[in-house]
């Protein structure tokens, strides 16, 4: 599987990665919380890649990335419900019809407004993000179960760690081919310069479509995953405050690097939780103060992120 | 014949919340004008501008009039401010760089003065320094908060006309609008106009906020989103960087919202916005007033 | 030498002794939105439950070890920290969530792990009960939705004896959903008509347009089920349109803002409550003069509410017979009668608190009782 062949390193290091934690979860040294922040930090993770594909890598700007977590998560939850599934080597066929129809939602939507520079695009985004709190808000006058303000109750929890790491062992790697084939140095030219990659001849439009629609099928499948972890999707967990979350780790990762996302993801998820730990009560609202000025300080001092453009070879998500 | 009325009830509804959006789009209008930035924060500081007048009325008891000026003068500097420090530095940078701060400070701002000890999380009471009284006029019933929304509001319009049409300053910003490049070119000032421009707009949003504090007595740290958000769309609508665009597109985006409330379900206002975004991005992308070159 | 094996012998002896006669410390959550958009109920809760436990520390048979919990509103933060509270910081029980959205996953780690909960303020029904089954460990110390708005809509048909009602609701708040729609069914059942049945978003402002509407089809009545100061703005943009109903409102009118936001329009309001500062009762004016000496304002119902679940856990707790999940759960599930803040309290099958909701009218100094309706 000459697909897999460049991954092979990669596979290992989440091979190693999972023999290491689940040592941990079971033999207690840390407990179920512990094991739920992981998990719930590395679907971040794969939602946030999406957010990378589209704006790190491609430059399109997008604020609403949370309404296509939701989209995924609503979905693969009706899925679940409607065909009685509560294992996981039925759930992975479900996780794909999420990620899929996330993503022809994703092209559709992408069709008016890609064609839309930087800000205007952030606004329309924004305002398909609040499109969709809206609808998700009224989700009840569609279908009972879904709940509507009242929230989708009762999915079955079958995100594992074994799941989330078999999902990311295989879109990594995928992603990664993607970045390195000469779609993924499209996707680049266009964030450079789109006047001159039209002039390379570049299908720019149909590149543009491409990375969105991957993205969203990317946040897509994590909120599958997410909504299997947490058994409960309320719509105000899909708004543009969560949107800001996966712009962030992006940002701070560094756009266009995958390692980056991996490692933000990571600290971020950890940061808030540890916050919670660290923080004496009271302090805990200078969280979302810092946070706007750590954002605007990064913007000033490292426009593109901690990590740009490079990934690592260790974990071998670089090229050789 | 009582449709009718109702009807124009609601236009009437309409042009009140219009009014305000009107004064808000303008500052985004204006910035973009001078930038091509869209300034996030600026719903932040309309919102602002609505808790210094809440101090100026409730805590320090000052008259009208001054609570005008007060309140101006704190959106305008609060304005400049932000410029100086985050929009300036990145006078340079792409263009997302500047998006993501603008974000930053809008965020910043909002949990900065949600915080106890500046000013609070809760929804506060505006108080209104006169009673409400309504005066009948046949079909429809005009109040005195809409009266004094309308009649500010105009004024305020032309003093604004004045200014970019008549002085200096004003063609001076223009100038700026055009070709910044150029403009410095012919000796004028363009960090002092962009400030100016700041100024201008953060103003025409505190005298906003004052407005919206009389007409829905409540404020609350987070209420600039979506009458930042609408008004942005207004903007857009009417031909964002174009003044007279931005009343239109505020007048028509208020009288929009209120039907699609009156004749619809409220639930669908904001969502209805959004499409008349999209459709306008997709149909007119430089708006009513825009002419020519896509602007977008 | 052997003095000094006596020496050691003698302090471990002692310190082996102290354990059996200080207490036993036993280590009890809240998880309440400290931060978010309702960060101020939850700030009532956390002073209520802090004054709780140091109330039953006079008396108690256990050293309670608070931990307090911040779910910022949020289903998923809720989650996590409720995971982190009954894993990591190995708590026997808790109170809360406040709000039904968090209280519902919340409630499925409850009864995964095992660990008691009382929520003081979490309405919504599914919260103890899903899918017809009981969740065992789920208990709840405020009436449910369901007889909240029964409550309303008799008071409205049988006192105020209106023929037709108006619901304005925010259909983003399941609260505000929830009541409304028991509203209508008992209305209409009682053979009252529904002219409007209206919804809002939670950043609705601007009234006049639904006020308008509201004007146009002239129920006798308004019903508005959300809180505080949401009520205030409506109420008072309706009457700015000159509309002359009724208004009758939920529990989340109680509020000393209430009049503030509305001015004197809403004087004349009315709404259900869990129970009436004026209640002439000892337990509730102590904990109330309690709360205003050490926080400096009459508490909320949110407060009063928090301090009785919490009390409800810890008397509990001391007539269990070990402090363990199990014979807590037990001791929990046969409440009768429990004389609280917010009234008599006892537990039906369910786990729900059946106890009476009052009727307040609005006055222009405060909120005066009308009347009890029993369960």
């Amino acid at each position: 599987m000459s697909f897999f062949a460049g991954a092979r390193r990669f596979i290992v290091c989440c091979a190693i990665a999972y023999v290491l934690l689940k040592a941990l979860f079971l033999t207690g040294l840390a407990t179920q919380y512990v094991e739920q922040i992981v998990l719930y930090a590395l679907v971040m993770i794969i939602a946030s890649l999406g957010l990378n594909v589209i704006y790190g890598y491609t430059g399109q700007f997008s604020l609403g990335h949370a309404a296509f977590y939701g989209i995924g998560a609503y979905a693969s939850a009706l899925l679940t419900h409607v065909f009685a599934i509560d294992s996981v080597p039925l759930f992975l066929p479900v996780l794909l019809v999420a990620g899929l129809f996330t993503a022809a939602v994703g092209g559709l939507i992408g069709l008016p407004i890609l064609k839309l520079r930087d800000d205007f695009l952030a606004i329309a985004t924004l305002g398909f993000g609040m499109l969709v709190r809206t609808l998700l808000d009224n989700s009840d006058r569609v279908a009972d179960l879904l709940g509507g303000s009242r929230g989708f109750i009762g999915i079955p929890r079958i995100t594992s760690l074994e799941l989330v790491f078999g999902v990311m062992a295989v879109l990594i790697p995928v992603t990664r081919n993607l970045i390195f084939s000469r779609y993924g140095l499209f996707w680049q030219c266009i964030k450079d310069d789109e006047l001159a990659s039209t002039a390379f001849g570049i299908d720019t439009g149909r590149m543009k479509s491409m990375a969105f629609t991957y993205g969203c099928f990317l946040a897509g499948v994590a909120g599958g995953l997410y909504a299997h972890l947490y058994t409960f999707l309320h719509p105000s967990n899909f708004d543009f405050l969560k949107s800001v979350d996966f712009l962030i780790i992006v940002i701070v990762g560094g756009m266009g690097s995958i390692t980056g996302t991996i490692i933000a993801g990571l600290l971020w998820v950890g940061f808030i939780e540890g916050l919670r730990i660290v923080l004496p009560s009271g302090m805990l609202e200078l969280r979302w103060v810092f946070i706007p000025i750590f954002l605007i300080i990064l913007m000033m001092l490292r426009p593109y992120g901690l990590i740009h453009r490079t990934e690592s070879r260790l974990l071998g998500i670089g090229r050789k | 014949m009582e449709f009718l009325a109702y009807t124009l009830q609601q236009v009437v509804n309409g042009l009140q919340l219009g009014a305000i959006y009107a004064l808000i789009a303008l500052g985004y209008t204006m910035v973009y004008g001078v930038l091509r930035l869209i300034n996030f924060a600026h719903g932040d500081i309309f919102m602002f501008g609505a808790f210094i007048a809440y101090y100026c009325i409730a805590k320090w008891q000052l008259p009208l009039g001054l609570v005008f000026v007060v309140t101006m003068a704190s959106t305008a500097a609060l304005g400049v401010l932000v410029e100086k420090i985050a929009y300036k530095p990145l006078r340079a940078a792409p263009n997302i760089s500047v998006l993501i701060t603008a974000v930053g400070v809008s965020l910043f701002l909002e949990y900065f003065l949600s915080l106890k000890s500046i000013f609070t999380p809760n929804y506060i009471a505006f108080p209104r320094p006169f009673d409400v009284e309504a005066y009948d006029l046949g079909p429809v019933a005009l109040t005195n908060i809409q009266i004094i929304v309308f009649g500010v509001t105009a004024v305020s319009l032309l003093l604004l006309y004045l200014l970019v049409y008549r002085t200096k300053h004003g063609r001076a910003m223009r100038a700026v609008s055009h070709n910044r490049e150029t403009a410095s070119l012919m000796g004028i000032n363009v960090d002092g106009v962009i400030s100016f421009t700041f100024a201008v707009g953060t103003a025409l949003a505190g005298i906003g906020g004052i407005l919206y504090g009389f007409a829905y007595p409540q404020i609350n740290v987070f209420m600039g989103i979506m009458p930042g958000i609408k008004s942005f769309i207004a903007a857009v609508l009417g031909g964002i960087g174009l003044v007279h665009g931005a009343v239109l597109g505020g007048l028509v985006i208020g009288v929009s919202e209120v039907f699609v409330s009156a004749f619809l379900s409220s639930t669908l206002r904001d969502g209805v916005i959004f499409i008349i975004l999209i459709l306008v991005l997709l149909l007119r992308p430089m708006g009513f007033f825009g002419k020519g070159r896509d602007k977008v | 030498m052997m003095r000094k094996t006596l020496l050691i012998a003698l302090s471990l002896f002692v310190l082996a002794s102290i354990p059996a006669q200080a207490k036993q410390t036993v280590r009890i959550g809240l998880i309440a939105p400290l931060t978010g958009d309702v960060k101020t109920f939850g700030e009532s809760s956390r002073n209520a439950f802090i004054m709780a436990v140091d109330d039953y520390s006079r008396t108690g048979k256990y050293a309670i070890t608070p931990i307090v919990v911040d779910d910022r509103n949020d289903p998923t933060e809720g989650a996590n920290g409720a995971l982190k509270l009954v894993t990591q910081d190995k708590a026997l029980a808790f109170v809360g969530p406040l709000t039904s959205k968090v209280s519902i996953p919340v409630s499925e780690i409850a009864t995964q792990y095992k660990a008691p909960m009382v929520t003081e303020a979490a309405t919504n029904p599914k919260v103890t009960v899903y899918n017809g089954k009981r969740k065992p460990y789920v208990f709840r110390a405020c009436f449910i939705d369901p007889f909240q708005g029964r409550v309303a809509a008799a008071f409205a048909l049988d006192n105020l004896k209106v023929k037709s009602a108006a619901v304005l609701y925010d259909v983003g708040n399941d609260y505000s959903r929830g009541l409304a729609e028991v509203f209508k069914a008992t209305f209409e059942k009682g053979g009252g008509a529904i002219l409007a049945y209206e919804s809002y978003q939670k950043d609705d402002v601007d009234f006049s347009a639904l006020a308008t509407k509201v004007h146009l089809r002239k129920p006798d009545l308004v019903f508005i089920p959300d809180y505080y100061n949401k009520a205030g703005l409506i109420v008072r943009q309706l009457r700015e349109k000159a509309v002359k109903a009724a208004v009758i409102g939920t529990d989340g009118w109680d509020s000393p803002d209430l009049v503030k936001i509305a001015g004197s329009t809403i004087i004349g309001g009315y709404f259900t409550n869990h129970y009436s500062p004026e209640r002439k009762d000892p337990v509730a004016q102590r904990f109330i003069k309690r709360y205003k000496d050490k926080h400096g304002e009459v508490p909320d119902a949110l407060a009063a509410l928090t301090y009785d679940a919490a009390m409800i856990l810890l008397e509990a707790l001391d007539r269990a017979a070990t402090p363990a999940a199990e014979p807590l759960r037990k001791s929990l599930e046969g409440l009768k009668d429990f004389h609280g803040v917010t009234g008599t309290i006892s537990f039906d099958k369910n786990g729900d608190a059946v106890k009476s909701a009052v009727i307040l009218r609005v006055e222009k100094d405060g909120f005066r009782y009308v009347a009890t309706v029993k369960p």
